[in-house]
């Protein structure tokens, strides 16, 4: 099944990076319920594979009002923290899911399966998050918005964000946890008083909504800005059209929860 | 590779990125996770690991090496149920009983950390389990058979 492939186990972050190197034709598996499923069906034979599952980039830490969140720290792990990224966590897949996936793993995860995959993308984007990774030219912290752009050359450390002076995550029901969310809005209320909007399932990936934030004093009609900043598409789980009828309600729905939560 | 399942020390020979569900059924013969979906959809394979469900077809077995497992046949045996599976039985909450043990296994973690769980909590807890058979009612009322019968033990 797994085929010829060397298959590394680093226990340290150091050695993880040094294992990755450049990424060139490495298979980065942390939790697995991506790489997995594409393995067992034989459409990825991966040659060399690094396991992060010892590699010592779990964890979550708070200190002074800055939340870090190690790479394969579980999906679980973080349900409990502020809105939007704690909701947005608890949102993913179910139980058993959430105790596998990893926060990089769903960091570089995207147009896969015809749908929008990557939830946490979008929650990150509202707070501000910084990742740090390694990869070709070393190790970088920056923007999540910069990582997204260059997110499967990179291998993540960790990503780091101040808590949001509020927050809100509204979501489209699924049918069931199998389901990948259909499109998602993320809100925040940073130190500064200014408000960042993100959208999950807008796009391929997380993408915030610029036109939406410069309108945030009135949700409606920032509902109807946040039209401009999207190209939404059609998939296995909606239409671009659906999508467009959606968007500007969730928005709407993120930023009047958003003014409820302080 | 070593793992330790339902108390018994292995040594597991197969390739590293083999999941641990093919280690489970196909090297040591340990039947009761099944091979559903193998994509992490349907619940099917569960098991503990380290007291913990997870999804066993998504997990290479080398990410786990040294790991405990528990499955279905360390639960209880046939003369013997453990609560979950006594409670199952009673209430019909298995048909067919393909997707029985993954429902057992989130089934028994559930109450290990949560003896009392709510309706809403247990369809949380269940929430990744397919089932084609019992429209989900009995499974929900052994489930709270299960967490009855465990405060009253």
């Amino acid at each position: 099944m797994a085929g010829m492939t060397d298959v590394l186990l680093p226990e340290t972050p150091e050695e993880a990076v040094s294992a990755y190197g450049d990424g060139a034709g490495v298979t980065v598996v942390a939790g697995g319920t991506i790489v997995m499923p594409e393995i067992n069906a034989g459409r990825l034979r991966p040659t060399k594979t690094i396991l992060l599952a010892r590699a010592g980039l779990a964890g979550v830490s708070r200190e002074e009002g800055k939340v870090t969140i190690g790479a394969t720290s579980p999906l679980e792990a973080l349900v409990d923290l502020a809105a939007p990224v704690g909701p947005c966590a608890a949102n993913v897949g179910d139980i058993e899911i959430r105790t596998q996936a990893t926060l990089g793993g769903n960091l570089c995860a995207g147009e896969g399966l015809g749908a929008p995959r990557g939830d946490l993308q979008g929650a990150l984007l509202a707070v501000g998050a910084h990742v740090r990774s390694a990869g070709a030219g070393g190790e970088t912290t920056e923007p999540l918005e910069d990582f997204l752009a260059h997110r499967r050359d990179r291998l993540v450390l960790d990503v780091s964000y101040d808590d949001p002076e509020a927050g809100a995550f509204v979501s489209l029901d699924r049918p069931h946890t199998h389901e990948y969310t259909v499109l998602a809005v993320s809100a925040a209320r940073l130190a500064d008083d200014s408000v960042r909007l993100a959208a999950t399932g807008a796009g391929s990936w997380g993408v915030r909504l610029p036109s939406a934030e410069a309108a945030a004093d009135d949700p409606e009609s920032a509902g109807a800005a946040a039209l401009r900043d999207v190209s939404p598409h059609d998939d296995a789980l909606a239409s671009a059209w659906y999508r467009s009828q959606v968007l500007p309600v969730l928005v709407r729905r993120a930023l009047t929860q958003l003014q409820e939560n302080g | 590779m070593k793992l330790t399942v339902n108390g018994r020390a292995h040594e597991v020979e197969s390739a590293p990125l083999t999941p641990l569900l093919a280690v489970l059924r196909e090297e040591l013969t340990i039947t009761s996770p099944k091979a559903g979906c193998q994509q992490g959809g349907c619940g099917a394979c569960t098991v503990l690991v380290d007291g913990k469900p997870v999804r066993s077809c998504l997990l290479p077995v080398a990410a786990v090496d040294g790991s405990e497992v528990t499955t279905l046949e360390g639960l209880g045996t046939p003369e013997r149920l453990a609560p979950v599976q006594a409670a199952f039985y009673e209430q019909y909450g298995s048909q067919c009983g393909f997707c029985t043990p993954g429902v057992l296994m989130a089934t028994h973690a559930l109450l290990e950390r949560t003896p009392r769980p709510s309706r809403d909590e247990i369809e949380a807890a269940l929430a990744g389990h397919v089932c084609r058979c019992t429209g989900y009612v009995k499974i929900l009322a052994s489930v709270e058979a299960a967490a009855n019968n465990g405060s009253a033990s």
